[in-house]
């Protein structure tokens, strides 16, 4: 039930944003949310934004997992 | 980077799985309590490439499956008035009740709609002024500001035919209720989108009184398995602290505008849960100053004693005490085509993954 995907913002209408999810498009809402603008990923749920997606942790996490010596 | 594809990334699978093997020395048990975590585990074959010394075993997180039949019989109730519309998650619709379901009203003609968000519900509240369209507000954490917006909204715009079946519910109690009924468990793979809400703060009385390791855990397969490499270095380490995995979109206090919407609207309330009863403030209620939109108070029903269903063993595989294979129903009287249970008619059911995905392995 908690199911939520990334999804990009194409375009801000006031509180409503029109995002696409893999090439299909959606219209969600930003009530949960400020300081959103076009170009950025949110994570969506239920027609809302729940969060901006964060670029450089989610490349931090990549890069741990890369680095670490899988031996010891 | 979409977020998906890269946290998928087999090379980087077989690295962090070779990871796991080379630390993972003490026999532990790890639950997830997140209903999505469940469906991934399964769907991808995590148990498969774990070291013997790891079991995962699945939570009390799949909002359908802990909701008590009441709710679904009330819905039900709702649905036979006249000039009622009930709007609801898909999610619901084949859940049984005591007698009945949400799919079979409508097919005898009950207006009932499946909406893919709230603010769908309210929509349709604004078109058609002649109906009471009662939404059925089901769902955890992430789930309840969203479902608050819309009672917001309603009340913002007079729209008082928009009224809310709520059962929210809230997951920190039902995971210190696991570990006080001594479930054995060595940590917990956190839900990563209800943290994302709250924050991931809110575990921190579970290293603190319980000395259980806690790792907020994204929904990709990568996401789980630093989780669960995590959890083993905490485990082997005898050490016991929240940590985050889902870095790119939990932090420590989470969405703080979401729980300001929330809390303006809905207060806590004891609740029932399969499997553990009733559990102090592990409910939402709406506040009195939202009466106008309480579906309970606005529009209030009799319903008739409700029964569970006779030989399922939902409520003990909720709890982790149980497996799906060790009940006599699983696979032969209960399926998804015909369930007997909420943990087999919900798609993020402990009992409906593993017979989706596992049944040719076990």
């Amino acid at each position: 039930m908690c199911l939520s995907i990334p999804a990009k913002i194409l375009e801000i209408n006031n509180q409503t944003a029109r995002v696409s999810v893999r090439g299909t498009e959606i219209e969600i809402s930003l009530f949960l949310l400020d300081g959103i603008k076009p170009g950025d990923y949110v994570l969506v749920h239920a027609g809302f934004a729940l969060e901006k997606i964060d670029f450089k942790k989610a490349q931090e996490t990549l890069r741990l997992l890369d680095e670490m010596d899988e031996t010891k | 980077m979409n977020y998906l594809d890269e946290f998928r990334n087999k090379a980087l699978v077989q690295k962090t799985v070779a990871k796991i093997h080379a630390l993972s020395k003490k026999k532990i048990t790890l639950m997830e309590v997140c209903g999505g975590h469940t469906m991934v585990i399964q769907k991808t074959g995590i148990p498969g490439l774990l070291p013997e010394t790891i079991t995962l075993i699945s939570g009390p997180g799949c909002p359908v499956c802990v909701t008590d039949h009441k709710f679904i019989d009330t819905a039900i109730a709702y649905a036979r008035q006249k000039n009622v519309m009930i709007a609801t998650f898909g999610d619901l619709m084949r859940v049984p009740g005591s007698s009945s379901s949400l799919n079979a009203e409508k097919a005898q003609g009950a207006d009932i709609r499946v909406v893919y968000s709230s603010l769908d519900a309210l929509h349709l509240a604004r078109q058609h002024p002649e109906k009471k369209v009662i939404f059925l507000a089901i769902g955890f954490e992430t789930t309840a500001p969203g479902n608050a917006v819309a009672i917001r909204e309603a009340q913002r715009h007079q729209l008082d035919n928009f009224l809310v079946l709520s059962a929210h519910k809230r997951m920190p109690p039902a995971m210190s209720a696991i570990i006080r009924e001594g479930v054995r468990i060595n940590g917990y793979i956190a839900p990563g989108h209800v943290s994302t809400i709250t924050g991931a703060d809110i575990y921190r009385f579970i290293p603190e009184q319980y000395h259980l390791p806690v790792v907020v855990s994204g929904f990709e397969p990568l996401d789980i398995l630093q989780s669960i490499l995590l959890l083993v270095k905490q485990a082997e380490k005898d050490e016991a602290r929240v940590e985050i995995q889902y870095q790119r979109v939990v932090s420590p206090k989470g969405n703080v505008k979401a729980q300001n919407i929330v809390n303006e609207v809905f207060e806590p309330e004891d609740s029932w849960w399969r499997g553990l009863g009733i559990l102090p403030e592990s409910g939402l209620k709406i506040k009195p100053a939202y009466k106008t939109h309480d579906a309970l108070i606005q529009l209030p029903i009799n319903v008739p004693e409700t029964k569970e269903p006779r030989g399922c063993i939902c409520g003990e595989i909720l709890k982790g005490l149980k497996k799906p294979s060790d009940c006599r129903l699983f696979g032969t009287l209960c399926t998804p085509v015909s369930p007997v249970g909420a943990c087999m008619v919900s798609n993020e059911g402990a009992c409906q993954a593993l017979f989706r995905y596992r049944m040719r392995g076990d």
